[in-house]
């Protein structure tokens, strides 16, 4: 079921998605959002991009395989909670920086566990759902 | 001390990434850890026998009393010295006895880790921390023991160890917490002081059976004693470690360090007697009648074994200084009598002592080796078994009035065996015509004959100058299991007297024994008939219910359909809450306190029913996963009204997503089957409505309860001051209750993993049984 509405829809949908995931992702820690719903929408984007022009087309445009955002992710979240120790501090303490940043503001510890919890959700959404639907079809 | 434990660990840890290095001959290397291990340990011996004990602890999980608490005192020396000693030479005899075993850098690293378990296990200043390595023991033996894991026989000899010595870890572990539970400590320094008030106690009888059961099931008494004999399938030299210094004394040192703190009660002495006497006399009479070598070894353990828990159940002086010298005696010899059954194996590819004959034209040192070892087995004069032997009558001659003699018949009766299976063992082989198979057998490498020449040699070395062993590591030993502080001395000759005199019969009888007694395969066979009595038959059935019934129970209960998992799961809920409610009186509703309704939720509601229903009374599966899914989002603006923003954000994602997947799943099913009858719908719906209802009513009765406002309090206050974030449920999630997102971005990674292996899995044919 090729729909060239959806198709054309998808390619200006998945970009924005993304980029609305990445918003989510960023504002998390003061508003509603956050790395888990962020991963959703971007996994969401990337479900509707396959929907409409086939998971192989989908796969070609991430270029690496989601399982391979599941370790990086891990590893960010898990850097993030150890780096305190480094520093001689209890395990996930809050690291942050002084002065915000313009566009994404505070950067801290926060928000490097929160991105690696992002890439883990996408990287297991699309790993469960290509790896199924590519065995279906 | 601790370097010396994690050493071990650690090379066991580093031998898996690296262990390709140490497959070829440089696998020899791997012994100088053991090696300098007893040679640090070794230099504690003068000290030590100044009668002093080093101490050192690290803070571990204190609030638990739980620390890295390690204690050397003569006891522990002891045992370490063995464990380390004995460990060398079994490193230095498997290199060459494996070689070229494709696996051998993995059996050197659960030999080492073995290794390690022990050491800390005898090093052990803390209860706890004992029980730790105690169970490491058995968890790298069960690797150890199944090293051969191509042989079915061989891994279920493994399970068998891992059962029965799990089992008694499991009892030790409830002997110790109750000992933690009344003292208020784990350590063992301070339990020395508390010992007549833990004897007091009315637990008392308890800790001592518990204790006992795990003490017993590791070191192979009667009547968990038939996983030793199994255990035989592991390669030689694991057999020679684990049978002659470690794993089986790991229960005799969990006695002897107890000793000073449960012991001298009756209850304990006749405990251990008991169970010592009936091990020792029903294994000793095992071995007599075994063709095979290792099995004829094995029994005989389990007899000295026996009679060393009989020893300590004795309890006075002589008996455990008896019990300590023939340790010491029996590592000696049993490790050299196994390894040379080894190379008996090796080389001849038999261990069935009905057909080896004559192999001292061929093996020569070996033979040497093993007529050491089966002399000092034997307590022939100047050997150290000799000197073991002389004191074990000494201490039941001397034991309590109305008992000396029927304690010494059973000693000498199983002494007297002992020395005719070790007999069998270190000399028979090499006695006799050489037959025409064994023509060609040669000699091995040094590193294989070498070890056991050492052990037999070591055996008459400490027999001709005893004071070497008794004026340190017993005496020091003693100090800590017995309050007196009288010297020990351990002498060759102790004049012509009654214990001579049994001596001299034990080995004239044993003698004749051996000359008279031949093992036959058809006594063997006939013995064989008894074991539909024994305890390895009981435990077997007992297994072979427990698996039907688990069969049963998987059947009845894990059927696999998931439906059937929601409807048990929700009935259980159903009435473990509907009797909690019934229970907790009538429910008043104060209807003014809600708030009213407004036109749009009760729309809402509205759309969810109708979802409800559409999604009960469809036909065709894709609508009703499009049904349920309008239910998710209803229930998503249900959040949004009440300002819960990130609930709704997210469950609206994740309903989208499980469409999605349904979707993918449905695809290829057949349209719509209809696998519930009427009355399997009733019932479906009947629990679904009363579990609505129940949790409508807990929903209600929540707000009966006065509302507790502390926890959220905490988070609104302190999650911008700490954590720097205004969006509180978002810094729970990522800071105050960080760890738990960790493990749960974990169980997701391995929840992907486990789909897409199982979907990618393409076997070979040939792994496809």
């Amino acid at each position: 079921m090729r729909s060239s509405i959806l198709q054309t829809a998808s390619q200006y949908l998945l970009p924005i998605l993304l980029l609305f995931s990445v918003f989510l992702l960023l504002r998390g820690h003061y508003y509603p959002g956050g790395g888990f719903v962020g991963g959703l929408v971007a996994s969401i984007a990337f479900v509707l991009h396959s929907f409409a022009n086939g998971t192989e087309n989908t796969l070609k445009i991430v270029r690496y395989k989601p399982l391979s955002l599941i370790p990086i992710g891990l590893l960010i979240a898990s850097l993030s909670m150890f780096m305190p120790v480094l520093l001689g501090l209890p395990v996930m303490t809050g690291l942050w920086f002084e002065e915000p940043i313009p566009v994404i503001g505070m950067i801290g510890s926060a928000l490097f566990f929160d991105l690696g919890v992002y890439l883990v959700v996408i990287g297991v959404v699309l790993t469960i759902l290509f790896t199924i639907s590519q065995n279906t079809h | 001390m601790l370097f010396t434990v994690l050493s071990g660990l650690i090379t066991s840890g580093l031998l898996i990434p690296f262990g390709k290095f140490f497959k070829s001959r440089w696998s020899v290397l791997l012994a100088c850890l053991p090696i300098l291990l007893f040679v640090y340990y070794f230099s504690y011996i003068p000290d030590i026998s100044l009668g002093k004990t080093f101490n050192q602890e690290i803070n571990w999980i204190p609030s638990l009393g739980v620390n890295l608490s390690f204690r050397l005192d003569g006891l522990s020396l002891l045992f370490s010295l063995l464990i380390t000693g004995i460990g060398s030479l079994i490193v230095i005899y498997a290199s060459a006895y494996l070689k070229g075993h494709q696996f051998l850098d993995r059996f050197f690293a659960y030999l080492l880790l073995f290794m390690s378990a022990m050491l800390g296990l005898v090093l052990s200043n803390n209860i706890i921390l004992l029980f730790i390595f105690w169970e490491l023991t058995s968890i790298s033996s069960f690797f150890l023991i199944g090293f051969n894991n191509q042989q079915k026989e061989s891994r279920k000899s493994a399970l068998t160890a891992l059962t029965i010595t799990g089992i008694g870890g499991y009892f030790l572990l409830i002997g110790l917490l109750l000992i933690v539970y009344i003292t208020g400590t784990a350590s063992i320094d301070a339990l020395f002081a508390q010992a007549s008030f833990i004897q007091q106690h009315a637990y008392y009888p308890y800790i001592v059976g518990f204790v006992c059961l795990g003490a017993f099931t590791k070191s192979a008494q009667f009547p968990f004693h038939f996983w030793l004999p199994g255990a035989m399938k592991a390669p030689t030299p694991v057999s020679a470690y684990l049978h002659s210094a470690t794993m089986v004394k790991a229960g005799i040192f969990v006695l002897a360090r107890f000793t000073p703190i449960l012991g001298n009660t009756e209850l304990w002495s006749y405990t251990l007697l008991i169970a010592g006497g009936v091990t020792m006399v029903y294994a000793a009479i095992h071995s007599l009648f075994r063709t095979d070598l290792k099995g004829v070894l094995a029994y005989s353990t389990i007899a000295a074994l026996g009679m060393l828990t009989f020893l300590l159940g004795l309890g006075t002086r002589e008996a455990l200084t008896a019990a300590l010298v023939f340790i010491v005696a029996h590592a000696l010899y049993k490790a050299a009598l196994f390894l040379i059954t080894g190379i008996i194996d090796h080389e001849t590819g038999t261990r069935d002592l009905t057909l080896l004959s004559g192999l001292r034209k061929v093996l020569l040192p070996v033979f040497i080796a093993g007529t050491l070892a089966a002399l000092s087995s034997a307590g022939l004069p100047l050997s150290i078994g000799f000197i073991g032997k002389d004191l074990i009558y000494e201490a039941t001659l001397h034991g309590p009035q109305q008992l000396a003699l029927y304690l010494t018949i059973i000693a000498v009766f199983t002494n007297v065996i002992l020395v005719t299976v070790g007999f069998y063992a270190g000399i028979k082989p090499f006695l006799g015509p050489l037959p025409e198979a064994f023509q060609k057998v040669h000699l091995p490498y040094r590193a294989m004959w070498v070890p056991p020449l050492l052990l037999g040699i070591l055996a008459f070395i400490l027999g001709i100058f005893p004071h070497l062993l008794g004026g340190s590591l017993i005496q020091a030993s003693l100090q800590v299991m017995d309050i007196s502080t009288a010297p020990v001395n351990l002498k060759i000759w102790h004049g012509f007297n009654t214990v001579l005199l049994l001596s001299i019969g034990t080995l004239a009888l044993g003698t004749i024994i051996y000359l008279v007694q031949k093992p036959t395969a058809n006594k063997l066979a006939f013995i064989e008939k008894f074991n539909n009595l024994s305890p390895k038959h009981i435990f077997e059935r007992m297994g072979a219910l427990l698996l039907r019934f688990s069969d049963f129970y998987t059947n009845k209960i894990h059927n696999g359909y998931l439906r059937s998992y929601m409807l048990k799961i929700i009935i259980f809920a159903e009435v473990l809450i509907g009797y909690e409610l019934l229970n907790s009186g009538p429910i008043s509703i104060d209807f003014d306190k809600l708030s009213p309704i407004s036109f749009y939720e009760g729309f809402n509601v509205l759309i969810l029913i109708a979802a409800v229903l559409f999604t009960v009374s469809t036909r065709s599966r894709l609508s009703a996963v499009v049904g349920t899914s309008v239910i998710g989002y209803a229930i998503c603006l249900i959040f949004v009204f009440y300002s819960a923003p990130d609930l709704a954000m997210t469950q609206f994602t994740i309903d989208t997503l499980t469409v999605v997947l349904f979707v993918l799943v449905l695809f290829r099913l057949p349209p719509f089957l209809n696998f519930a009858n009427k009355l399997d719908k009733i019932r479906d719906g009947f629990v679904a409505i009363s579990f609505g209802v129940i949790l409508s009513i807990v929903a209600l009765k929540v707000l009966q309860e006065p509302f507790e406002t502390q926890v959220s309090d905490f988070y609104g206050q302190y999650a911008y001051s700490l954590a720097k974030g205004k969006n509180v449920v978002n810094v729970i999630l990522v800071d105050f209750r960080g760890f738990d997102t960790m493990f749960e971005i974990v169980v997701l990674s391995i929840a992907a993993l486990g789909v897409y292996s199982l979907l990618k899995l393409r076997l070979k044919s040939s792994e496809k049984e």
